[in-house]
């Protein structure tokens, strides 16, 4: 691609290696250990599912097991494969022996770890060809309908209701929405287990459960191929169940997923160290499954302003983009965020806009760049606020962002009516239409507003990135570098699900995931 | 349907302003012009269209006119209707609850709290129950405050301690005694189904079982609140869409003194 913003590219290569640095810094620790979730994730894969009495998920059973004898250290294959190994039960068999009593996994006589993988490895095996089997069920139905070449309209549907979720999606799916996220419910993140079968209570939005992602993926498939276009499906791998959410997308076939450790530290007050070991592993899976992972930079600009903060972002886009390296993801599927948060007030906002966007797009040329709306000058003034979305709209269009977050004009009002959607929907293709190849016709003045402002933000992200790779990303976090929020080391919520893993530890999946390619 | 950009109708109504009787303005003295947008589950067609119509005509407006009709799905359809409501209201008979004080500037308040009190106040506020944004929160306390009214953190008097989102009520309060906090503030951003009514109410009730109720000032905002409706909740006062850190904190100060806090 051209280049519009005569960007420094030796900028942007040592930003780039900054931020490697840190990255294989932080990946160390990560390797190091485990999490309860991790292992709860790997239980699921191995096909453990369903609830006990107590409406306990039997994957939190089996980890508490592991917890209460004090052996989590060892990891779930390897102590479900010694008993499967011992009296030739499947791992939920397994589960439910634990569950009622009968089974004590730290009594179990030790087999070899030869007779070990060979328990576990074929179920593992069958789990990674059934999700093998959605790519390639994705693909089809891509190759069969095509996909769209312009940005992805992408909306929220938060009933709390699936069943009414699954109304509002259809109806914007053929209103032309490309991709439907649900918002959980408030509050799930904080949750250290995933709630079970298909619900209809929630607030602001609706629990990810399996069941609810079956649901809403059989009707996505169905309006879809009434529509001829293949309708993505997205939901939120972040909280305390990172991974085990990205295990039951890869099993439904889900096709985008938030995933960002550092929105959960900033924002949900997360413990650090819990939530990148679960990103790691959440992201091996969403790589593996074909899944685009969103980032969440563009929450930073809701707390911090978006003018003086905006190298944040792209720093925090760097950082991104070297953890998913790590885990294996292609470019290709990592949709690093931003957003479009200016102040109206702000003389030339929109040019800023503009060359942060587009620098986003030079920088990181093969991801699918993930755009939010304006959210935090939204007022409640529906009509100021249709216009603000629209020039939103034509960022995307100009800059060739990929997956665009519809603004609804009823942001700070209520979650969005099904009109509120139509009319968001009708905008974006109305400006997309109108103005499609107008990027493509403008070049930025050498030197001028647009080209001095990517410069200026690239030239501190640089810095930024430089000072993070001295003091590490753990101390950076605690500083309040990224959006104005502190957050100590071993404060927040999860860490006392973290353990350092011990010799026999293993986790087939990160063996059979990152190993081949989908 | 006749529609047109231009109202060709003569004027067969009083065009003189009456306060007691005051009625919708479009573009004349008691046209009663209004607009509604919804949507209705139901085919895009004449029968529609009649719906919406009847519908508006049954909130009290005349005329109605289905200006778009647009199909959503199958069985829903959006519509814009106008008309002239034929109601009126009594505007010099109305009495508004409001927050009276004239607002104070950043020094100012800092000056009034250095004479009364001779130590800094303690301002806890958060987001609580299930309510997950921190926006309204957030433009009251941090530093940088919203639309160039600095927010509490940047007050010299002011000790601001931001709590964040999804704080609830039981460990909000738990932090007030902890902190020893003056001033409590809560906000509710955008909630599903009135949840925020209900969050609201609960946590004066545990102030009022726990004894507590007049040992803070407990404010409340948010965009879908008012004054009246905070003092009907229990609260001291409830600042809307429009108000700001200032206006907080005067309130909060004042309302301190009036109550021989020192």
């Amino acid at each position: 691609m051209e280049s519009k913003l005569n960007l420094n590219t030796s900028l942007v290569d040592k930003a780039r290696e900054s931020a490697s640095h840190i990255a294989a810094d932080t990946q160390d620790f990560i390797d190091l250990h485990t999490t309860v979730t991790v292992e709860r994730a790997v239980c699921r894969l191995l096909g453990i599912d369903g609830i006990n009495e107590l409406e306990v998920p039997l994957p939190n059973v089996v980890v508490d097991h592991l917890v209460a004898k004090g052996i989590l250290n060892g990891g779930a294959a390897y102590y479900i494969g010694n008993a499967m190994a011992e009296t030739g039960m499947t791992p939920q068999q397994v589960a439910e022996a634990i569950d009622a009593e009968k089974l004590d996994l730290s009594a179990v006589a030790a087999h070899s770890i030869e007779e070990i993988r060979a328990a576990i490895m074929p179920i593992a095996s069958a789990a990674t060809e059934r999700i093998r089997g959605n790519v390639a069920r994705r693909n089809q139905y891509l190759n069969e309908f095509g996909d769209k070449t312009d940005p992805y309209l992408y909306v929220i549907v938060a009933t709390g209701n699936i069943y009414e979720d699954i109304t509002q999606a259809k109806a914007a799916a053929k209103q032309g929405a490309d991709i439907i996220a649900v918002i959980r419910t408030t509050g799930q993140s904080l949750l250290d287990y995933v709630p079970y079968g298909a619900t209809t209570e929630g607030f602001g939005g609706t629990y990810a459960t399996q069941e609810n992602f079956r649901l809403m993926r059989a009707a996505l498939d169905e309006v879809g191929e009434q529509e001829h276009r293949y309708i993505r499906l997205c939901n939120y791998c972040s909280g305390l169940c990172m991974p085990e959410i990205a295990a039951m997308g890869a099993l439904e076939r889900l096709d985008v997923m938030l995933n960002d450790a550092l929105y959960g530290i900033l924002f949900r007050d997360i413990n650090m160290q819990r939530t990148l070991i679960d990103q790691y592993f959440s992201r091996v899976i969403n790589s593996f499954a074909g899944v685009i992972i969103n980032t969440g930079e563009d929450n930073y600009l809701t707390t911090a302003d978006a003018v003086e903060e905006a190298h944040t972002v792209l720093a925090s886009q760097f950082l991104n983009e070297q953890f998913a390296l790590k885990a294996g993801l292609p470019e290709e599927q990592m949709g690093l965020g931003h957003a479009f948060e200016i102040s109206p007030d702000v003389e030339n906002g929109f040019l800023f806009e503009l060359a942060q966007a587009q620098m986003a797009r030079e920088i990181f040329p093969k991801a699918p760049l993930k755009y939010m709306p304006p959210t935090k000058f939204m007022t409640g003034d529906i009509f100021r606020g249709n216009v603000q979305d629209a020039l939103f709209n034509m960022v995307t269009i100009m800059t060739g962002q990929k997956l665009h977050l519809l603004g609804m004009m009823t942001e700070a009002i209520h979650t969005p009516f099904m009109s509120d959607r139509a009319v968001s929907i009708e905008n974006a293709q109305y400006i997309f239409r109108t103005m499609h190849d107008l990027g493509s016709e403008l070049s930025f003045k050498d030197g001028g507003i647009i080209q001095s402002r990517a410069d200026e933000v690239l030239t501190k992200a640089t810095e930024l990135l430089g000072e993070i790779e001295q003091m590490g990303l753990f101390t950076t976090l605690e500083k309040g570098v990224f959006a104005d929020i502190k957050r100590p080391r071993d404060g927040g919520k999860g860490l006392s699900g973290v353990v350092l893993k011990d010799e026999c530890y293993f986790n087939p999946f990160i063996e059979l995931m990152k190993g081949g390619e989908a | 349907m006749s529609g047109g950009l231009y109202n060709t109708h003569k004027a067969d109504f009083d065009t003189t302003l009456d306060l007691t009787r005051v009625k919708a303005y479009g573009d004349t003295m008691n046209d009663g012009k209004v607009q509604f947008s919804f949507t209705l589950p139901v085919k895009n067609d004449e029968r529609g269209m009649e719906a919406a119509r009847q519908l508006v005509r049954k909130m009290g407006v005349e005329e109605p006119n289905v200006a778009a009709a647009k199909s959503l799905d199958k069985e829903f359809t959006f519509y814009v209707v106008y008309g002239s409501v034929v109601h009126s209201v009594d505007y010099e008979h109305i009495h508004v609850e409001t927050v009276e004080e004239e607002t104070m500037g950043m020094e100012e308040t800092d000056e009034f709290i250095r004479e009364h009190f001779g130590r800094k106040i303690i301002m806890l506020g958060a987001s609580t129950g299930t309510d997950a944004h921190t926006v309204g929160i957030d433009a009251i306390m941090n530093r940088k405050g919203f639309a160039g009214h600095y927010g509490l953190e940047r007050y010299e008097m002011i000790e601001a301690i931001n709590m964040g989102a999804q704080v609830a009520n039981e460990d909000f309060l738990k932090k007030a005694i902890e902190t020893d906090a003056d001033v409590l503030l809560i906000s509710q951003t955008v909630t599903q189904k009135d949840i925020h009514i209900q969050n609201l109410t609960e946590f004066i009730e545990l102030l009022e079982a726990e004894g507590l109720r007049d040992r803070f000032v407990v404010c409340c905002g948010g965009a879908r609140m008012t004054h009246e409706l905070a003092k009907e909740l229990g609260y001291d006062a409830g600042f809307g869409s429009g108000k700001y850190a200032d206006d907080v904190a005067t309130f909060a100060v004042t309302e301190m003194v009036k109550r021989g806090v020192k």
